[in-house]
């Protein structure tokens, strides 16, 4: 459904001179420094998947989305999405997606939801019957009927938000495109638009991309996640491998009937590469590099040696990935 | 799709009427203009009966006319393109299936209509209540009118999508706009009939679009010129409406292809 391959994008950005000479001199020539935002991308997406895009500030996430939509012309490389080269064929194409910005609205400032609602059905001519049954589904299922018909600019924001995202769907887009769709809501809010998000997948097989710095809503949607950096795609995977490659082991944490010493499960797991410390007396922790190939053999080897009373498995949040991965690639950059 | 432009225009209404207390001042600031105009050149004639080949009378119907005529033509497209892309919203712009530069005409279009049936309207009523007025006499002249007018919407429309476009390449023309603005109201006529400039003026503007904006409908609505002379004008216009499509066009494929989304 969406192939990229090879993508660039390169900004051209004004270096001004220092000083007020340098001012002056920038008035007749300037010099310019050329900086790629996007840096041999490539990657492909089938229907019905719900993916996620994830990096740091400036990483070149939003960049991508912007080429994908078919906002942005790419200084080179490919980009085929549902059969459309986004920034050729721009008005077919942005008929097949639906896109929300989570900084930026789409809806009419001074007039109600329902207004910009009418007027986008119009853009997309969606009139007709199922138009009117799609919305109505819409509107009740992101739970926005009592204030859609109040001007926007007095709806708070997680209010806004839903409204937005209905807003996007209105032509029924196969593509969903959300570029941080969940900055500054409250969890309620947050939970109502991911179950939203995930039942439309479910039930209509949209495909879904977004963007976020949220952790929580990537494992709330997402199987898939793609990792930039610079500008770079530095990972393509599962979630699971991702906390695999880059996660800290799982952790667990036995609680034993008698007292037992860190020693004494050290002999009975013999070789196996995992660090174990004493909590208390009664407590001793493990920590597992690789959960899938060791973590069964722990657990079944520790339960049958000893009386445990007790087992806490603790898993490291992806929000600890994504923190090694940023601390990881910080430390390279200053030897660099 | 003439749905959707309907729909646009229809949307642009709403906007305006939903600040009121601009909707009254705007009417008010219209009538204020119009009379203050009607005073300063019943000042200039003193006693003569002619000047540049217009008598008091045609010279009032003129000035009401002129502003009435920026009324449906004047639109901010401009700034307002300059703010889409100053802010980023020129993202939303191109996620939406249609063309950018119509929708922002539609838009302007159905301003026009407000402002011509809310603020010209009511102040030309203001007004032939103090001042002597004449409005065309036959159905002809309204017609002509109304053609011509259309036209000069269009090419100022036109005008401002081109200077508007500008920002796609220098990020901050507010300078550029306010003298286009300056320029459009001096030499378009409002300010000053046309045959009121020296000569070599007149034959400088004549190589310039924009005494279409307004010389040409004023001068056809005060009945100054033979039906023959009108047609001509408006052929005038049709021409510079197609010159002044060319730039836009190219301006908009390059805009297309170096657009920079600020702000995130």
């Amino acid at each position: 459904m969406i192939q990229v391959k090879n993508l660039q994008k390169e900004f051209r950005i004004h270096q001004a001179r220092a000083g007020l000479g340098g001012a002056f001199r920038d008035l007749f020539s300037r010099e310019y420094k050329t900086v790629k935002a996007v840096n041999d991308l490539s990657f492909t997406v089938e229907e019905g998947e719900m993916f996620a895009l994830i990096g740091e500030n400036g990483a070149g996430k939003s960049t991508t989305i912007k080429m994908l939509t078919g906002i942005l012309t790419p200084s080179e490389g490919e980009i085929v999405i549902n059969g459309y080269v986004p920034f050729k064929q721009r008005e077919e194409y942005v008929r097949s997606i639906g896109v929300v910005f989570g900084q930026r609205s789409q809806l009419w400032w001074d007039l109600s939801p329902m207004e910009s609602f009418r007027l986008l059905k119009s853009v997309y001519k969606v009139d007709g019957p199922e138009g009117d049954k799609w919305l109505d589904r819409l509107i009740e299922e992101l739970e926005i009927n009592p204030f859609v018909s109040q001007p926007v600019r007095k709806l708070s924001l997680g209010q806004r938000m839903r409204c937005e995202v209905a807003a996007s769907l209105i032509h029924k887009p196969r593509l969903l495109f959300l570029d941080e769709p969940t900055v500054g809501l409250d969890v309620l809010v947050k939970q109502k638009i991911r179950e939203f998000l995930r039942n439309l997948n479910e039930t209509e097989n949209m495909t879904i991309l977004l963007t976020t710095h949220d952790v929580s809503d990537i494992e709330a949607l997402c199987k898939r996640v793609l990792v930039m950096d610079k500008g770079k795609l530095i990972f393509d995977g599962l979630l699971s491998d991702l906390k695999e490659k880059w996660g800290n082991g799982t952790e667990v944490s036995f609680q034993m009937k008698k007292r037992t010493p860190a020693d004494e499960l050290r002999k009975t797991l013999g070789e196996m590469p995992c660090e174990i410390s004493q909590v208390n007396e009664y407590t001793i922790s493990v920590k597992v590099p690789q959960s899938q190939e060791m973590l069964p053999f722990v657990l079944s080897t520790v339960m049958s040696t000893f009386e445990v009373s007790d087992v806490k498995i603790m898993e490291t949040s992806t929000e600890d990935i994504v923190r090694n991965i940023y601390q990881v690639d910080t430390g390279v950059r200053g030897h660099a | 799709m003439h749905k959707l432009y309907m729909e646009l225009i229809r949307m642009r209404f709403l906007t305006m009427l939903a600040y009121r207390v601009n909707y009254y001042s705007g009417i008010i600031i219209y009538a204020i203009n119009i009379g203050a105009y009607y005073f300063l050149w019943g000042a200039i004639y003193g006693g003569q009966q002619q000047l540049g080949g217009l008598s008091v009378e045609q010279m009032t119907s003129y000035v009401a006319i002129a502003w009435m005529s920026r009324a449906f033509y004047f639109n901010n497209i401009d700034t307002e393109i300059a703010q889409d892309v100053r802010e980023g919203k020129v993202a939303i712009e191109m996620i939406r299936p249609y063309n950018y530069l119509s929708v922002k005409t539609a838009q302007a279009f159905g301003e026009g209509i407000f402002r011509f049936l809310f603020f010209a309207g009511p102040g030309i009523f203001l007004i032939s209540l103090i001042i002597p007025f004449h409005f065309p006499a036959t159905a002809t002249g309204w017609g002509l009118y109304l053609i011509s007018l259309m036209f000069a919407f269009l090419i100022n429309t036109q005008i401002n999508l081109l200077t508007g476009l500008f920002t796609f390449f220098l990020f901050r023309n507010d300078g550029m706009m306010r003298a286009k603005r300056v320029v459009v109201d001096l030499m378009s006529g409002l300010v000053l009939p046309i045959s009121f400039f020296p000569g070599w003026a007149q034959t400088v503007m004549g190589f310039l679009p924009f005494q279409a904006v307004n010389y040409y409908p004023s001068l056809i609505f005060t009945g100054a010129i033979t039906p023959g002379r009108s047609w001509e004008l408006i052929g005038f216009q049709a021409i510079w409406m197609v010159v002044i499509l060319v730039p836009i066009l190219i301006l908009w494929r390059m805009a297309r292809n170096r657009l920079v989304v600020q702000g995130g």
